[in-house]
């Protein structure tokens, strides 16, 4: 039983992975997302520079043979510091991802299994949060609670589910009267093991796209959240937070704002692209 | 009986707002009394200003005391400015308004336009480009942004103002009974005073607007090939209709309900992308206030400033599924 499933799923798996990889836009942003997350788990091996060693007498360099995107305000290796930034940039989005998801999911799948009033608490606060403004509500949030990586994710998670909850809810109402689903309770499979083994892997797809179209917003709030001194401190480098030291002397050392910015904006555009040949897949269970 | 339901989402989701606000300032290790008296006040008049503040009472009861001060209009006094929040909001939201409605306004224009010359030809290369360009907008960092054209059409190249939103010159010589830079700098009749406004706006207005084009235009998009391979569609053109006569008066008018919500959505998305913009451009609005208020730990003011632009996001939230419902009878 358990083989015949797994030769075919692995196939198929291929197959979607190949139909991605025709779209040349699909395979360039997933090209960059790739080449962003090996920058950031391989930063102690390829930073040229310790990017926290300080050097005065070097401050504000333009670009150069020794330090190719020149140096900062504390004569600070900027392509190290743009090596290292990575790091929490990515963090924060991998964390808010790692946090978001999963509740999403468990709310809208337990609302759409269950129904009743238990369905109508917990979409109608779904509803609620979703029309709170996310920035904002974080920016209140890290504020009061005080700065840091964690705070900043959970600022994003506190806003960000209700988007899962209702996919994962409509999923699981199209399957709840389904055959399939009756014939596994019948098999005796029910509560949790029902949910995770039989709902859950439905509302993937749907959520992979999603999660996708999310990333690139995850990532500019995170940015943003930098930008204005509410992530990591100083002296860690974080992509947001060295624009922010940069635009200091935007008038007279622009590539100090101006590299760490391009690369925000690269890996969201990586993110979008990604999500835009995801999307155009469609749904891999209708299509 | 829709609108019914309507007003009561509204108020069911102002009601989460607040407590949402109130459980933050709640949970804050910032300690509001201890903020009051200083760190090296006595027992006694720290436990005073504890029962002063009333956070020596329940939760419940506190939550409902600052709902009963929130409904009189009481929002606190900031402590950076030692004014009453309620006012300090009153002074900086028109600035903030015009900001946000100038990029809305440029946004509709430029996205609407895009997104129907993408949807002309699907695939073709018009539409790849604007795509790309399109991408590109909903992933620009605006505050990034915002630095680089500052260097470079206000430092550079000098064509456009600086931060803040008058030239010094003008800065403390005309007052602002509305609020709105572009009305008071005309109504003050001061020779290149609305220049010098109009000089101030162009950057922080299309800077705020580039991200929002992206978002409608692709949404424009949509919509118009949705309708486009629709059968009224080919019917008016089998019976002679101009592609520009199919658009305005076959297409446009159908996806109308959609476009309505799109732009709500994007006009409550720039009110909040305006808190950093602001920031950027030392431009002196609501999201300036709410991220100085952040700097100087100031609770009443960064609670005001978010349950203000909360509330009108919200507000607009609901106010554009309600219009949508009203303008297109096919999601009543």
């Amino acid at each position: 039983m358990s083989t015949s499933t797994e030769s075919l799923e692995v196939p198929l798996r291929f197959e979607r992975t190949r139909r991605l990889l025709r779209s040349p836009e699909a395979t360039f942003g997933a090209a960059v997302v790739l080449l962003a997350v090996l920058v950031a788990l391989l930063a102690p091996w390829i930073a040229p520079f310790d990017p926290s060693v300080q050097d005065i007498g070097q401050r504000l360099q333009p670009p150069s043979a020794t330090h190719l995107l020149g140096t900062d305000g504390l004569g600070r290796d900027l392509l190290s510091r743009l090596i290292y930034g990575a790091r929490p940039t990515l963090g924060l989005v991998a964390l808010v991802v790692i946090l978001t998801v999963p509740i999403g999911l468990i709310v809208g799948i337990v609302s759409g299994y269950c129904g009743g009033w238990i369905e109508r608490v917990l979409m109608g606060i779904t509803d609620i949060v979703m029309a709170f403004p996310q920035l904002v509500l974080a920016l209140a949030f890290v504020g009061l609670m005080g700065p840091g990586l964690i705070n900043g994710a959970l600022a994003l998670v506190l806003t960000g589910w209700p988007a899962y909850a209702r996919l994962a809810r409509t999923e699981t109402l199209i399957l709840r009267r389904s055959d399939y689903l009756a014939a596994a309770e019948m098999q005796g499979i029910t509560g949790a093991r029902l949910l995770w083994g039989h709902v859950l892997p439905f509302c993937l797809p749907a959520v992979q796209i999603r999660l996708a179209l999310n990333l690139a917003t995850i990532m500019l709030a995170a940015a943003g959240l930098g930008f204005l001194g509410l992530g990591v401190r100083p002296p860690t480098a974080e992509w947001g937070s060295m624009i922010a030291e940069g635009s200091k002397v935007i008038f007279d050392q622009w590539w100090v704002a101006a590299t760490p910015g391009a690369a925000v904006l690269i890996c969201s555009f990586g993110f979008n692209l990604l999500a835009d040949g995801l999307r155009d897949l469609g749904d891999p269970h209708r299509g | 009986m829709a609108y019914v339901r309507a007003i009561a989402t509204l108020a069911l989701t102002l009601v989460g707002l607040l407590l949402v606000t109130f459980s933050f300032s709640a949970l804050s290790p910032v300690d509001p009394a201890l903020q009051l008296v200083g760190d090296h006040a006595s027992k006694a008049s720290y436990e005073k200003a504890r029962h002063d503040l009333g956070l020596d009472q329940p939760w419940p009861v506190q939550f409902e005391r600052y709902v009963v001060r929130l409904a009189h209009g009481d929002l606190g006094t900031s402590r950076s400015t030692g004014q009453p929040v309620s006012d300090d909001l009153k002074r900086v939201f028109p600035a903030t308004f015009e900001l946000a409605t100038l990029s809305m306004i440029v946004a509709a224009l430029v996205g609407v336009g895009l997104g129907v010359l993408a949807a002309w030809r699907p695939s073709g290369a018009l539409d790849s480009v604007i795509r790309i360009l399109s991408l590109v907008g909903n992933s620009v960092p605006v505050f990034w942004l915002g630095l680089l054209a500052l260097m470079l059409f206000y430092a550079r190249l000098q064509w456009v103002g600086g931060p803040g939103r008058l030239d010094d010159a003008y800065e403390y010589t005309i007052d602002m009974p509305t609020g709105l830079v572009l009305v008071d700098a005309w109504r003050s009749g001061v020779q290149g005073a609305l220049g010098s406004a109009i000089a101030h706006l162009v950057l922080p207005v299309l800077v705020l607007a580039s991200n929002a084009v992206g978002q409608v235009t692709r949404l424009t998009r949509a919509a118009m090939i949705g309708e486009a391979g629709k059968e009224y569609v080919t019917l008016a053109r089998a019976k002679g209709a101009g592609e520009a006569r199919i658009l305005v008066s076959h297409i446009l008018p159908n996806i109308t309900g959609v476009l309505v919500i799109v732009l709500a959505l994007t006009y409550a998305s720039l009110l909040e992308g305006a808190v950093l913009t602001e920031t950027v451009f030392a431009w002196p609005g609501l999201g300036r206030y709410l991220t100085t208020a952040l700097f100087a730990g100031d609770t009443p003011a960064i609670l005001g400033g978010t349950l203000l632009i909360g509330c009108c996001f919200v507000f607009i939230n609901r106010l554009a599924d309600l219009l949508a419902r009203t303008l297109d009878p096919r999601i009543r």
